[in-house]
C-alpha cells in the first residue's frame, strides 16, 4: 500500500542571515516530511534553529533573513517562493500558526469575536452571522464556558490559559490543513499545559489538520507527537516516531539529550551532560557540527558532513550508523 | 527541629495592591491586597535540600526573597542557626548573617550587571564584606570560584554577553559562593536553561553542595527537576503550603489532591501514555482567594467542611499535609 | 568543561572600532559629514587664539581705517579679512571662532551642569520611589509648564539683580546656572523612566542581597545602564543650549559685552544689516546653524545607534 502523499515537504532548506561579518547559515539543509493529519514535533534547543524552520514555512522570516535554496511544498505546489498576497492568502486558509505568548497574539483593541470572525470571513465565503455561528461553536470546542457571552470580550478578560485556547480556535477558524505551533505550552502553568496539550491533540484530530510542534520540551513531545525530529546547529540531527527517538535514539546528540533530562521515575545521583555547548551560528564546526562534543567522535565526522540516514526505526545525522550498518 | 539550619514559623508577606489614593477616593476603589505568602512553616536540615514547588500565584518566589531580606515579612519568624533573624536592625549583625545567606536567581541574563567584568561581578561581595584586601587577592579569590563552578581564571576580563545562559547562571553561583555562604537560595536557577545545560548546572550545583555542605532552598515549578536535586519537597498553592514530606514519599504517595494533580499533568517523556485523571480549572485570582481551603473549587473530593475552613498543615502519618479529606481519612 | 574561545579579551579600543556602533557611524554618511563640521567648528574654537589670523579683542591690532570691509571675493573685499570686518574693524573669521568658542563654553557647560543635576535627581526619583519620587515628579511638571527661555531670563535677571557689579566669571557662572536649570527636566524624566526599570531587575536585587547600599546601588549599578539615553539627550541639548545662549545674548542679557559670543555678533551686525552690511551679521549666524545642526544630526544618529530595535 503506498504513503499517502506528504501534505508539508520540505527540501534541502537553507535559511541564510547576511550580516556585516559574513553570512550566518541559519538552517543548513534541511528536509523532512508531514503527513496529512500528522503530529511532527521539532525539538531543539535555542539556537538550533527549530523557530526559524516554523517562520519559513509560514513565510514569516524576519529580514534580513532570507531562504537561499531549498523548496517548501504544501500539497505539491510549492510556498516558498510565493510572492507575498499570494501567500498572505495561503497562511490563513492552508496554515495556522500558534506562537508561544498567548499574551502578544490576539490584539487586545478588538474583542476575541471580531477576530475570529474577520479570520473566518477572510479565507472562507461566510456571511458574518454564519461566521459568528462557527466562532462560537470552536470557542465551545476548545472548553471556554459560555461561549456565547466571552465572544464579546476582550483578550485582558481572559486568563493565560483560556487565551491560548481562544489562540488556538482562531488558528483553527479557517479549517487549515497544516497548524505550525511554536512552543504553545512554554509560557503556562503545568497543570494548564496539559490541558491545552490534550486540547490540541484532540481539535486537530477533529479538525484532520497536521501539526508541526515546535519546542524545546521533550515531555511534550512525548506525549503529543507521532514523530520527531531533533535539530542541532541548524540541521536535522535525527529524525524518526517519537517513541524509537526517545527510548532507542541512534545519534550521540540524542542519546545525550535524553540522559540529560531529569526522570520522573527513578533517581539518580548525577545527570548524564554533554561537555560544551552548541556552537554558535559563527563558529559551526567542519564536518558532523557535533564532533567537538561527541564521546564516540571519529575521524571521519571531524571532515565530512553526515547526511540524514537509515538507523533502523529511526533516521540520523551520523557515521556512527553508517559504519554499524555495514558491519 | 532546633538541629534545624533554617527554621521559618508562619511566615507571611502581604502587597498593597490598592489603586493610588486619588483615585480610591474619586471612584470609590476599595484597598485590594494580596497574600502573596500566607502562614508558611518549614524547617531545613543542615546540608539538606528543601524544594518548594507550585505554579504560578503560589508565592515561592516571595518566600524566597522573604527568606534572604528583599522583602520584609508582615508576620512570622525566621530563625538561623536557633537565632531569630527578621527582626534584627541593619548593621554589623545583619549583614554577618547576609553573609551566610545567599540568593541565586532565575534569569541568567538579568541577574548580572551588562556594565560590568565578571570580575568585578564575583568580586562584589568580597569587596562589600573586606573579605579579602588588595586586588591581586581579590583577583586570586575570583579565579578560584570560576574554577570552581568549571570556568576559567580568564573568564574574569570578559563581559556577561560573551557567555552563554549556561555559563552566566555559573558565574552567578560563584558569586553568591564568594562569602563562604552556609545556606543558598536558589530561585528557579535552571528554568531558562536549555535541558543539557541545565543539567550541568544541576551537577555543578549537586557537587558543590556535597564539597561545601551547602543547604540548599531550591525553588521549582519542575517536578523532575525537583525530584532530582530534593531531599524534602514543599507544595504550595495560593500563598500557603499544602504538602510537605521527605521526597521519595511525596513522589510514591502523594496525599494531597493538588500534588496529585500536579504529578499527574506533568508530560514526562519516561512515563507518556499513562492515565490520567483530567484537570479542572485554573488557579484563581490571588486577589480573591477561596474561602476556606483555597484549593477547594477545583478538588474533586471537597465537601462542605473544605469551603468553611481552612484546613492547618499537619502532621499525618509522617509527613505534614493540609487537607480536611486525608485527615479525614476519606482519601 | 572549557570557557568561550581561548584567545585573550580584546582592549577597550579594539572593542570599540569591532563594535555595531563604530560600523553604524562608518556606513552613515550623514554622521561622518555632521561630525566633520562638528569637529572643525569646535576646533577652531577650542583653539582659537592660535588658529584665528587676527585676534579681534585685542584693541591694539584694530584699525579703524579696515571697518566695514566686505569679504574677500566681492570688488572692495581683501584677503587680509576674508570674511570681511565689522564697524570696528575686527575681523569677522576670527571674531567666528572666538565667539564660537564662548558659545560652545557655555553651551557645554551648563549641558554639563544639567546632566548632573538632572541625571542625579532621576535616579533619585526612580530608586526612592514614593513621596520622594512623586515631589521630584510635580518639579519637574512645573518647569516644564514654563518656556525654557523664560526660566532662563528669571535666573539671569535674578542674578543680576542679586550681583549688580558681577565680575565677568561670575556673569558666566549665572548664565549658565540659567540655561542648565531650564533644561535639566528632559534628563531627569528619562532617567527616571530607566531607572524604574532598571530596579526590578535581577542583577540589583543580588546587589541587594549581598549587602551593598542603596546609594552604591543607584551610581555603580543603575547608572552605567541608564546613560544610553542620556549621551543621546546630552549632544542634542548641547545645540539647544547654545541656541538659547544666542538668543539670551541676542537679546543683551547673554554673555557679557567684553566676550562676545555668536549671539552677541548677530545682535551687534543686526544694526548694520539693513544698511548693506549683511556679512556682520549673516556669518555669525550662519556658523550657529552650522554647529546647532551638525550637532543636532549626530544625535540623531547616535540615537539610532543606539536603539536595539534598530540595529
Amino acid at each position: 500500500m503506498a504513503a499517502p502523499a506528504p501534505l508539508l515537504e520540505v527540501k534541502n532548506l537553507r535559511v541564510e542571515f547576511p550580516t556585516r561579518r559574513g553570512t550566518l547559515l541559519a538552517l543548513d539543509d534541511i528536509s523532512f516530511s508531514i503527513a496529512p493529519g500528522e503530529i511532527l514535533g521539532v525539538v531543539g534547543e535555542s539556537g538550533a534553529g527549530k523557530s526559524l524552520t516554523g517562520a519559513a514555512i509560514i513565510g514569516l522570516l524576519e529580514p534580513p533573513g532570507r531562504i537561499a535554496a531549498g523548496e517548501i511544498r504544501l500539497e505539491g505546489q510549492r510556498i516558498d517562493d510565493l510572492p507575498y498576497e499570494q501567500m498572505r492568502v495561503i497562511r490563513g486558509r492552508k496554515i495556522g500558526a500558534i506562537f508561544q505568548d498567548p499574551l502578544t497574539s490576539l490584539n487586545p483593541l478588538y474583542t476575541i469575536g471580531q477576530q475570529l470572525v474577520e479570520t473566518i470571513q477572510t479565507h472562507l465565503p461566510v456571511s458574518a452571522s454564519e461566521a459568528r455561528e462557527r466562532a462560537i461553536k470552536l470557542l465551545q470546542e476548545t472548553g471556554i464556558q459560555a461561549a456565547e457571552q466571552r465572544i464579546d470580550q476582550y483578550p485582558h478578560q481572559f486568563s493565560g490559559g483560556m487565551r491560548q485556547r481562544v489562540v488556538i480556535a482562531l488558528a483553527l477558524a479557517a479549517e487549515p490543513k497544516l497548524i505550525v505551533a511554536d512552543e504553545p505550552t512554554t509560557a503556562l502553568d503545568v497543570s494548564i499545559q496539559a490541558q491545552i496539550i490534550s486540547l490540541l491533540k484532540r481539535l486537530t484530530k477533529v479538525h484532520g489538520a497536521a501539526v508541526m510542534l515546535v519546542t524545546h520540551d521533550m515531555g511534550v513531545i512525548a506525549e503529543t507527537c507521532d514523530r520527531v525530529a531533533v535539530m542541532y546547529a541548524g540541521r536535522i540531527a535525527e529524525i524518526g516516531p517519537v517513541h524509537d527517538v526517545i527510548h532507542s535514539p541512534s545519534h550521540p546528540y540524542t542519546v545525550g539529550l535524553m540522559g540529560s533530562i531529569p526522570a520522573m521515575d527513578e533517581d539518580r545521583d548525577r545527570l548524564a551532560q554533554i561537555e560544551g555547548a552548541m556552537p554558535r551560528l559563527t563558529a559551526i564546526p567542519r564536518g558532523c557540527a557535533f564532533n567537538p562534543r561527541c564521546p564516540q567522535v571519529m575521524d571521519r565526522c571531524r571532515s565530512e558532513r553526515p547526511d540524514l540516514m537509515d538507523a533502523g526505526p529511526t533516521r540520523a545525522a551520523c557515521w556512527l550508523v553508517a559504519s554499524k550498518v555495514r558491519t | 527541629m532546633s538541629a534545624n539550619l533554617i527554621e521559618v514559623r508562619d511566615l507571611a508577606k502581604t502587597f498593597d495592591v490598592s489603586a493610588p489614593w486619588l483615585n480610591r477616593v474619586v471612584e470609590r476603589k476599595p484597598r485590594q491586597f494580596v497574600h502573596a505568602v500566607d502562614g508558611v512553616s518549614f524547617g531545613i536540615g543542615r546540608g539538606r535540600t528543601l524544594a518548594l514547588v507550585g505554579e504560578s500565584g503560589c508565592g515561592k518566589s516571595t518566600v524566597a526573597r522573604l527568606l534572604v531580606g528583599l522583602y520584609a515579612p508582615t508576620r512570622g519568624e525566621v530563625h538561623f542557626e536557633g537565632q531569630r533573624i527578621d527582626t534584627i536592625k541593619p548593621g554589623a549583625e545583619l549583614r554577618a548573617v547576609r553573609r551566610c545567606m545567599q540568593m541565586i536567581f532565575q534569569d541568567p541574563y538579568a541577574s548580572l550587571n551588562p556594565r560590568w567584568k565578571v570580575l568585578d561581578i564575583v568580586a562584589e561581595p568580597l569587596r562589600e564584606h573586606g573579605l579579602v584586601a588588595g586586588a591581586e587577592a581579590q583577583r586570586a579569590r575570583v579565579g578560584e570560584l570560576l574554577r570552581s563552578v568549571g570556568l576559567a581564571e580568564a573568564d574574569a576580563e570578559k563581559f556577561p554577553h560573551q557567555f552563554s545562559g549556561g555559563q552566566r547562571q555559573r558565574i552567578s553561583i560563584a558569586r553568591a559562593l564568594a562569602t563562604q555562604p552556609e545556606f543558598l537560595v536558589c530561585d528557579e536557577p535552571t528554568s531558562a536553561l536549555d535541558v543539557s545545560v541545565q543539567a550541568q548546572v544541576l551537577n555543578i550545583m549537586k557537587d558543590l553542595q556535597k564539597s561545601r555542605g551547602l543547604t540548599y532552598l531550591f525553588i521549582s515549578h519542575n517536578l523532575a527537576v525537583v525530584r532530582h536535586v530534593s531531599d524534602q519537597v514543599g507544595v504550595m498553592y495560593l500563598g500557603r503550603l499544602v504538602e510537605l514530606a521527605d521526597k521519595a514519599e511525596l513522589f510514591a504517595r502523594p496525599r494531597h489532591p493538588y500534588t496529585r494533580m500536579l504529578l499527574d499533568a506533568i508530560p514526562d517523556i519516561h512515563m507518556s501514555g499513562r492515565s490520567r485523571t483530567p484537570v479542572q480549572g485554573e488557579v484563581p485570582n490571588p486577589l480573591n482567594p477561596p474561602s476556606g481551603c483555597a484549593f477547594h473549587p477545583r478538588c474533586p473530593h471537597a465537601n462542605d467542611r473544605c469551603s468553611r475552613e481552612r484546613p492547618a498543615l499537619a502532621e499525618w502519618k509522617g509527613i505534614r499535609v493540609a487537607c480536611h479529606a486525608v485527615e479525614e481519612g476519606r482519601l | 568543561m572549557s570557557s568561550t574561545a581561548p584567545t585573550a579579551a580584546p582592549s577597550a579600543v579594539e572593542r570599540f572600532f569591532d563594535s555595531d556602533i563604530w560600523h553604524s557611524f562608518k556606513t552613515s554618511p550623514v554622521a561622518i559629514v555632521a561630525a566633520v563640521i562638528a569637529f572643525v567648528c569646535v576646533f577652531c574654537a577650542a583653539f582659537a587664539p592660535w588658529v584665528a589670523p587676527h585676534n579681534p579683542f585685542d584693541l591694539a591690532t584694530l584699525n579703524l581705517a579696515d571697518a566695514r570691509l566686505p569679504p574677500a571675493w566681492e570688488a572692495e573685499g581683501r584677503a587680509r579679512y576674508p570674511l570681511g570686518t565689522d564697524d570696528q574693524g575686527r575681523d569677522i573669521l576670527s571674531a567666528l571662532m572666538y565667539g564660537a568658542r564662548i558659545s560652545l563654553l557655555v553651551g557645554l557647560a551648563s549641558v554639563l551642569l544639567s546632566m548632573i543635576v538632572g541625571v542625579g535627581l532621576g535616579l533619585l526619583s526612580g530608586f526612592a520611589g514614593g513621596k520622594v519620587d512623586a515631589f521630584i515628579m510635580r518639579v519637574c511638571d512645573v518647569m516644564l509648564s514654563f518656556p525654557s527661555i523664560l526660566i532662563a531670563l528669571l535666573i539671569d535677571g535674578v542674578g543680576r539683580a542679586m550681583f549688580p557689579n558681577a565680575h565677568e566669571t561670575l556673569a558666566f557662572g549665572v548664565l549658565i546656572l540659567a540655561i542648565a536649570l531650564s533644561g535639566w527636566v528632559q534628563y531627569a524624566r528619562t532617567v527616571r523612566g530607566s531607572t524604574l526599570v532598571e530596579r526590578n531587575k535581577e542583577y540589583v536585587q543580588a546587589a541587594r542581597v549581598i549587602g551593598v547600599a542603596p546609594w552604591r546601588i543607584m551610581f555603580k549599578h543603575v547608572l552605567p545602564n541608564v546613560m544610553g539615553p542620556v549621551l543621546v539627550l546630552a549632544t542634542i541639548q548641547v545645540a539647544a543650549a547654545i541656541l538659547t545662549e544666542a538668543t539670551l545674548s541676542f537679546l543683551g542679557v547673554g554673555v557679557p559685552p567684553t566676550s562676545p559670543s555668536l549671539g552677541t555678533l548677530i545682535r551687534i551686525g543686526n544694526d548694520f544689516l539693513f544698511s548693506g552690511e549683511w556679512w556682520i551679521t549673516i556669518f555669525p549666524g550662519v556658523m550657529l546653524v552650522l554647529i546647532a545642526l551638525s550637532v543636532n544630526l549626530l544625535g540623531d544618529w547616535l540615537r539610532d545607534a543606539l536603539n536595539p530595535r534598530l540595529r
